[in-house]
C-alpha cells in the first residue's frame, strides 16, 4: 500500500516536464515517457490493488483482528488487580520475608467487603485456587465471616484460618497481581512458578502439554510418511498411464478428497470398531476369537488410520502434477545409457518429483498437526492431539481460556513457520485441487 | 507405462506386484467411503453386515434410517440450516475471492506474494484456532449464535479456495485475447462480458463449490458460533458420533456421498469446458 | 461484474433476514440441559407443558457439560444468550461465588408445597443454593451386563477391580470426580473418610494408583449416553453411569443389564440463571412452574430420579407409557440407598482444577 500511495505521491508534486532534460522521450501531450509510463504503471497497481481491498479488509477484521485479540489474551492476568485492587496496591511494598502487615490485611477486608457485594470475590478466590487448592475456601470463607471481626484484622484473619499466615499464599497473591503474565506459556509447557518465585518444571503427574506437543509432531510425521509411501505409487501410476484409464482412477483418488471429512471418520468408526467389519471379518475368518477381538479405533492406532485416509488425497494431487511434466523419454534416456529400471528411477525420476514431494510433504504435515475433529471422535484417549487440549480447555469445566489461547499461540506459530517455509519452498501460487 | 517387450522377469514380477499394490491403495482409498451405502440399507440397527445382508435376503434390507432421517423434524431443520450457511457464504465467498483472484492476476499486483499468503492463511490456521478467535471476537461484538457470525466466518474459510482456483483460471488466460478483442473495437465491459468472464466461469463456479463443500462440512467452527436455532447437520452429526452413533448417521452419510459424486461429475464436467474454451485437446 | 455486486447484495440481504429472524423471537426461552433421555424426561413434564400454557417457543441446547465454562465465557464477553441452565450443585455454587448465575430467593421465585409451606422448608434439606434450585436427586454408580457374567455380576466396589474374576472392559467416565473416591473405597479407606484421604497429597497419589491397576481395562466417556450403548455394543461389560440412563435401557430397550448399588454416588442437579439474560420475568415464570410439586413427579413418570421437593416424593407413580413402578428404581430407594455415599460438592469446589488438570495429564499419557 505504502508503495503504490507513495509513487502516486510523487507524480503529483513533480510539475510536468518542467524538470526533465532537453532531449528526453515526450508523449504526443508533451508529458515525458517516463513519467507518464510511471504514472500508467501506478494507476495499473491501485486499480489491481482497489479488486483485491474488498477481501483484504474483510480477512483483517473478521480474522487477523480476532486472532491478534486471542493472542493477547494469553498473557492477560486480570482477575486479582481487578477484584482485589487495594491488598494489590497495599501489596506492593510487601517484602516477603514475613507475615504482611495490617495495612495489607485491611485493604483486603476491604476489598472483600467490596468483592462479596459486587459477587465478584469468587473470580480472584477462583485465580488463587488454581495455585493453592484449597484456597478458594480461605478466602471465600473468612469473607463470609467478615460481619463479625473487628480490625485489627491481621490477628483476626489469622485465628479464622491459618493460611493467612502462610507466606506462600501471599507470595501468591503478590505475584498474581501482575497483569501481564508469562504463566500460561509456562504452564504450556510444563513449567509453573515455584512458592520461592522460581520457573521451575511441574510434578511429573500434572506434565501433559510437552508430551502433547511432542506427540502431535511425531504422530503428524508419521502420517506423512505413511500418506508419501501410498501417494507416490499411486501418483506415479496416474502419471504414467495413458489418460484415459489415469482420468478414471482419479476419480477414486478426487471422490474421497470431496466427501464429507465427518462422513469419512464415521466410515472408518464403522470399519474399526470391535463390533465393526473389520473385526467381524476377521472372526469369520478365524483369524481371531470372538471374545478377543481386535482395538483398533479409539487410540492411536485409529488416529492414525483415519488421517492418513483423509490426508492422502493431499499428497497425490501435488505429486501428480509434478509428475505429469516429467517426459517419459528421461527415463528411456538413462535405460539405454545402461542404467537398471531401479537406478534410472532412483536417479533420475525421483529428483525430478522433489517440488511435488516437498509441496505434498508440507501440505500434509501443515493440515495434520492442526487436526481436532477426527482424533477427537477415534483417537479415545491416547490418540488426541494439542487442538483436543485447545478445545478442552476452552469448554471443560476446569476450562482455562487464557491457557487455551496461549497453547493455540504456540501452535499457530508452528504453523506458521512451516507456512513460511511451504511458501518459500514451494509458493502458494501453486497450490491446486482436483 | 505398458510392459516392454524387452523386461525380463524380475521386471514382470514387480510389474504386477506393482500393479496389485496399487489397487490395494485405491481399495484402502475408495473402500470405506462405499461401505457405508450398503450399511445405510440394514434392517438391523448394527453397523456390520449381518448374515441376511450377506445372503442378499431382501428381509436384510430396510429404508428405515432414511425414514427417520427424513421423517424428523430435527434432522431437517438442521439439514435446512446447513443449506442456508453454506449457499450464503459461497455467495459472498466466491464474490470477494473471485475479485481478488482478479487483482492478484493482474501484472501490476503490489506485494503479490505477501497478500496471496494473507489471502490463503485461513485454509492454513488449524480449524479450532479460528475456532477460538471467532468464537470470543463475535461473543464481543454479541454476535454469537447469530446465522450472521457463521456465515461470516465461512466466508473467511472458503475464499481461499476462490482464490486459489480463479487465480489458476487466470494464469492460463491468454492476454493476447485481450489485445485482439480491444483491436476489433470492443470496450472493456464488452470484453469483460465476452472473453474474460466465459473464460474465467469454470474456474469461479469450481471455487465456489469448493467454498460451498467447505462450509457445507465444517464442524469445528460451528460447534462453537452455532445455538440451537442454527444447529447445522454437521454438528448434529459430530455429537451423534460421540454420544450414540445410530444408522441414521450412515443414511445422512450415504446421500453426503451422492452429492459428492454429483459435485465431483460437475467439477469434471467444468474442466473439461475450460480446457475446450482455452483450445487444449482434453 | 452486475452480477457479482447482485450476489453481493442478495448474500448481504440473506445474513440479515437470517439475523432478524434470530432475534425476533421476543417470547422464546433458551434451556441448557444435558441431552438424551434426561433431556427428554424435562421436556415432557415442563417444557411442553409450559410452552402450551404460555405460548413461549423453547429452544433446546445440550451443553450442560460445558455449562460452566459456557456461562463463564459468555459472561465474559458480555453476550449471554442462555436463559435456563441445567447444572450439578458444585459448578453452581462456583458460578455463583464468581458472581455468574443470579441469586435465587427461593421463597419469593418458587411455588410453595401444597399445605402452604414455603419453598425452602419442601426442597430436601442442604440442596437449595444460594443461585440453585434443585430439580432432582440422581445416582452415579456401575452397572452390568448380565449376559456377559452367566454367574452373578459384580456386587461391591471391589469386585470391580478385581478383573480376575470379574473380566472385561470397564467403561469409566473420563472425569476424576467419583473415579477417585471408588479407587480409594476399593482400596480399603471407608467411605465416611475418603474426602479426607483426597484432600491430602499422598491419598490423591494413592487414588490415582489405584484406578492404574485396572487402566488397560479401561475405555472412556463423556456423555451420558455413551454407557448404555457401550454395554449393548459389548465394547464394555461394565460401565459407570446415571441411573437414570441404565434403567431407561432395561425398560425401554429390555437390555440385560442390571445395577450395582453398592457405593452409588447421590448428587443434585438443578437449575441456575446466568446473570444479565435480559430475560429475567420469563425465566422467573418458568423457574416457578417447572419446579412445583407436581412438576417435579411428573418428570419422575419418565425416568428414574428422585424428585428434589419433599412432597413431590408420595406423588411418584407409575412409568407414564410403561406403566412400571418407579419408586423400586428409585437411587434413595430402600435397598438401593443402603452403601451410598454423598457426592462432596463443597471438596470438588476447592479440589476440582488441581485433580481435573491432574487426571487430564495422567489419562493423556
Amino acid at each position: 500500500m505504502s508503495d503504490s500511495s507513495a509513487a502516486g505521491h510523487g507524480q503529483s508534486s513533480s510539475p510536468t516536464g518542467s524538470d526533465e532534460t532537453p532531449g528526453s522521450l515526450t508523449t504526443a501531450d508533451g508529458t515525458p515517457l517516463k513519467v507518464s509510463l510511471r504514472r500508467a504503471e501506478s494507476r495499473a497497481r491501485r486499480k489491481a490493488f482497489f479488486l483485491v481491498l474488498p477481501l483484504l479488509a474483510f480477512l483483517l477484521i473478521t480474522f487477523a483482528i480476532p486472532i491478534g485479540q486471542m493472542i493477547s489474551r494469553s498473557v492477560r492476568n486480570p482477575e486479582v488487580a481487578d477484584y482485589l485492587p487495594k491488598t494489590a496496591a497495599a501489596i506492593q511494598a510487601w517484602d516477603g520475608q514475613e507475615v504482611p502487615p495490617e495495612a495489607v490485611f485491611a485493604a483486603m477486608a476491604d476489598d472483600m467487603k467490596v468483592g462479596l457485594e459486587n459477587r465478584t470475590l469468587g473470580r480472584a478466590a477462583a485465580r488463587i485456587n488454581r495455585e493453592i487448592p484449597g484456597a478458594r475456601s480461605t478466602v471465600l470463607g473468612t469473607a463470609r465471616d467478615l460481619d463479625e471481626m473487628s480490625p485489627p484484622y491481621k490477628e483476626a484473619f489469622i485465628a479464622e484460618d491459618e493460611d493467612w499466615e502462610n507466606l506462600e499464599f501471599w507470595s501468591l497473591i503478590k505475584r498474581e497481581t501482575r497483569t501481564i503474565t508469562p504463566v500460561y506459556y509456562l504452564l504450556a509447557f510444563d513449567y509453573e512458578y515455584s512458592p520461592q518465585g522460581e520457573i521451575v518444571e511441574r510434578p511429573e503427574s500434572y506434565q501433559v502439554y510437552r508430551m502433547l506437543f511432542l506427540r502431535t509432531a511425531w504422530m503428524s510425521l508419521l502420517i506423512t510418511s505413511l500418506c508419501i509411501l501410498l501417494g507416490y505409487p499411486i501418483a506415479h501410476l496416474l502419471a504414467t498411464l495413458p489418460l484415459k484409464s489415469s482420468n478414471l482412477l482419479m476419480i477414486l483418488v478426487l471422490l474421497p478428497f470431496w466427501t464429507s471429512l465427518l462422513v469419512r471418520t464415521s466410515a472408518w468408526i464403522v470399519l474399526l470398531q470391535q463390533q465393526g467389519v473389520l473385526n467381524d471379518t476377521l472372526v469369520w475368518l478365524g483369524v481371531i476369537d470372538d471374545n478377543n477381538r481386535i482395538r483398533m479405533i479409539y487410540n492411536q492406532i485409529g488416529t492414525i488410520i483415519a488421517m492418513t485416509h483423509i490426508l492422502l488425497p493431499f499428497m497425490i494431487l501435488p505429486l501428480y502434477s509434478v509428475m505429469k511434466t516429467i517426459p517419459p523419454s528421461y527415463m528411456r534416456a538413462a535405460r539405454s545409457l545402461g542404467a537398471t529400471q531401479l537406478r534410472a528411477f532412483v536417479t533420475v525420476y525421483m529428483p525430478l518429483t522433489i517440488p511435488g514431494l516437498a509441496a505434498g510433504v508440507l501440505l500434509v504435515f501443515i493440515l495434520a498437526i492442526g487436526y481436532y475433529i477426527t482424533p477427537a471422535l477415534v483417537g479415545g484417549d491416547t490418540g488426541i492431539f494439542i487442538s483436543n487440549l485447545i478445545a478442552q480447555n476452552m469448554t471443560g469445566s476446569t476450562a482455562q481460556l487464557r491457557l487455551a489461547a496461549a497453547l493455540a499461540t504456540i501452535l499457530l506459530l508452528a504453523v506458521l513457520v512451516l507456512y513460511w517455509a511451504f511458501n518459500k519452498l514451494v509458493g502458494v501460487d501453486r497450490l491446486k485441487f482436483g | 507405462m505398458s510392459l516392454p517387450a524387452y523386461a525380463g522377469t524380475g521386471e514382470r514380477i514387480w510389474y504386477y506386484s506393482y500393479r496389485i499394490i496399487c489397487a490395494l491403495i485405491f481399495l484402502f482409498l475408495i473402500f470405506p467411503i462405499l461401505v457405508i451405502v450398503p450399511l445405510s440399507f440394514n434392517a438391523e440397527p448394527y453397523f456390520t453386515f449381518t448374515e441376511k445382508m450377506l445372503s442378499f435376503d431382501p428381509a436384510g434390507y430396510s429404508l428405515r434410517w432414511y425414514e427417520d432421517l427424513l421423517g424428523s423434524e430435527e434432522w431437517l431443520f438442521s439439514i435446512r440450516n446447513s443449506f442456508i450457511i453454506s449457499i450464503s457464504s459461497t455467495i459472498v465467498s466466491t464474490s470477494l475471492g473471485t475479485l481478488a483472484a482478479l487483482g492478484l492476476s493482474r501484472r501490476h499486483m503490489p506485494f503479490r506474494a505477501a497478500i496471496t499468503a494473507l489471502l490463503i492463511s485461513p485454509m492454513i490456521v488449524p480449524l479450532i484456532i479460528t475456532a477460538a478467535a471467532l468464537f470470543s471476537f463475535y461473543a464481543r461484538v454479541n454476535l454469537a449464535n447469530t446465522f450472521f457470525a457463521i456465515i461470516m466466518a465461512h466466508v473467511v474459510l472458503g475464499t481461499p479456495f476462490v482464490v486459489i482456483t480463479v487465480t489458476a483460471a487466470m494464469s492460463s488466460f491468454d492476454e493476447q485475447l485481450l489485445r485482439a478483442s480491444a483491436s476489433l473495437g470492443a470496450n472493456q465491459v464488452t470484453t469483460f462480458f465476452k472473453i474474460i468472464l466465459p473464460l474465467l466461469l469454470p474456474g469461479v463456479i469450481a471455487g465456489g463449490l469448493f467454498a460451498f463443500i467447505t462450509s457445507l462440512d465444517e464442524v469445528v467452527v460451528v460447534i462453537f458460533l452455532a445455538g440451537p436455532e442454527q444447529t447445522p447437520m454437521t454438528v448434529r452429526m459430530f455429537s451423534g458420533l460421540r454420544e450414540e452413533i445410530s444408522p441414521t448417521i450412515l443414511a445422512l452419510a450415504s446421500i453426503l456421498v451422492a452429492m459428492s459424486i454429483l459435485l465431483l461429475t460437475a467439477m469434471e464436467l467444468l474442466r473439461r469446458r475450460g480446457e475446450k474454451l482455452r483450445g487444449i485437446k482434453g | 461484474m452486475r452480477t457479482t455486486a447482485k450476489s453481493v447484495s442478495l448474500a448481504m440481504a440473506a445474513s440479515v433476514v437470517a439475523l432478524a429472524a434470530a432475534q425476533a423471537q421476543d417470547k422464546s426461552l433458551t434451556i441448557v440441559s444435558w441431552g438424551g433421555a434426561y433431556t427428554e424426561s424435562q421436556d415432557k413434564a415442563y417444557h411442553q407443558p409450559f410452552a402450551e400454557q404460555t405460548g413461549t417457543k423453547i429452544l433446546q441446547e445440550d451443553k450442560s457439560a460445558q455449562a460452566l465454562a459456557g456461562i463463564r465465557s459468555q459472561v465474559e464477553a458480555g453476550n449471554v444468550t442462555w436463559d435456563v441452565v441445567d447444572m450439578l450443585q458444585a459448578d453452581a455454587k462456583r458460578a455463583c461465588d464468581e458472581g455468574l448465575i443470579m441469586e435465587i430467593p427461593a421463597d419469593e421465585w418458587l411455588a410453595p408445597g401444597p399445605n402452604g409451606e414455603p419453598a425452602s422448608e419442601d426442597f430436601i434439606e442442604g440442596t437449595l443454593g444460594d443461585c440453585f434450585v434443585p430439580q432432582i436427586l440422581y445416582a452415579t454408580m456401575f452397572a452390568y451386563d448380565t449376559e456377559a457374567f452367566p454367574d452373578g455380576g459384580p456386587q461391591t466396589i471391589a469386585d470391580i477391580w478385581d478383573t480376575e474374576k470379574f473380566p472385561g472392559t470397564r467403561a469409566l467416565q473420563n472425569i476424576p470426580q467419583k473415579n477417585l473416591e471408588w479407587a480409594l473405597i476399593a482400596d480399603g479407606v471407608s467411605p465416611d473418610e475418603v474426602y479426607d484421604v483426597l484432600a491430602t497429597q499422598e491419598g490423591q497419589d494413592r487414588a490415582f494408583e489405584k484406578l492404574g491397576e485396572i487402566r488397560d481395562n479401561v475405555i472412556w466417556w463423556s456423555e451420558g449416553a455413551q454407557p448404555p450403548q457401550m454395554l449393548a455394543d459389548g465394547e464394555a461389560t461394565i460401565a459407570t453411569a446415571y441411573n437414570g440412563r441404565i434403567f431407561n435401557a432395561q425398560v425401554n430397550e429390555d437390555q440385560p443389564f442390571e445395577i450395582m448399588w453398592d457405593g452409588q454416588m447421590f448428587e443434585v442437579d438443578g437449575w441456575v440463571v446466568p446473570v444479565d439474560t435480559g430475560n429475567e420475568e420469563l425465566i422467573k415464570e418458568y423457574l416457578k412452574f417447572a419446579t412445583d410439586t407436581q412438576r417435579l413427579a411428573d418428570q419422575a413418570k419418565y425416568i428414574s430420579y428422585a424428585p428434589a421437593r419433599k412432597s413431590s416424593v408420595p406423588l411418584i407413580g407409575k412409568h407414564a407409557e410403561l406403566g412400571i413402578d418407579m419408586m423400586p428404581h428409585m437411587p434413595t430407594a430402600d435397598g438401593n440407598f443402603d452403601n451410598a455415599v454423598q457426592f462432596n460438592t463443597d471438596f470438588w469446589a476447592d479440589y476440582g482444577d488441581s485433580l481435573e488438570e491432574r487426571f487430564n495429564a495422567w489419562l493423556a499419557q
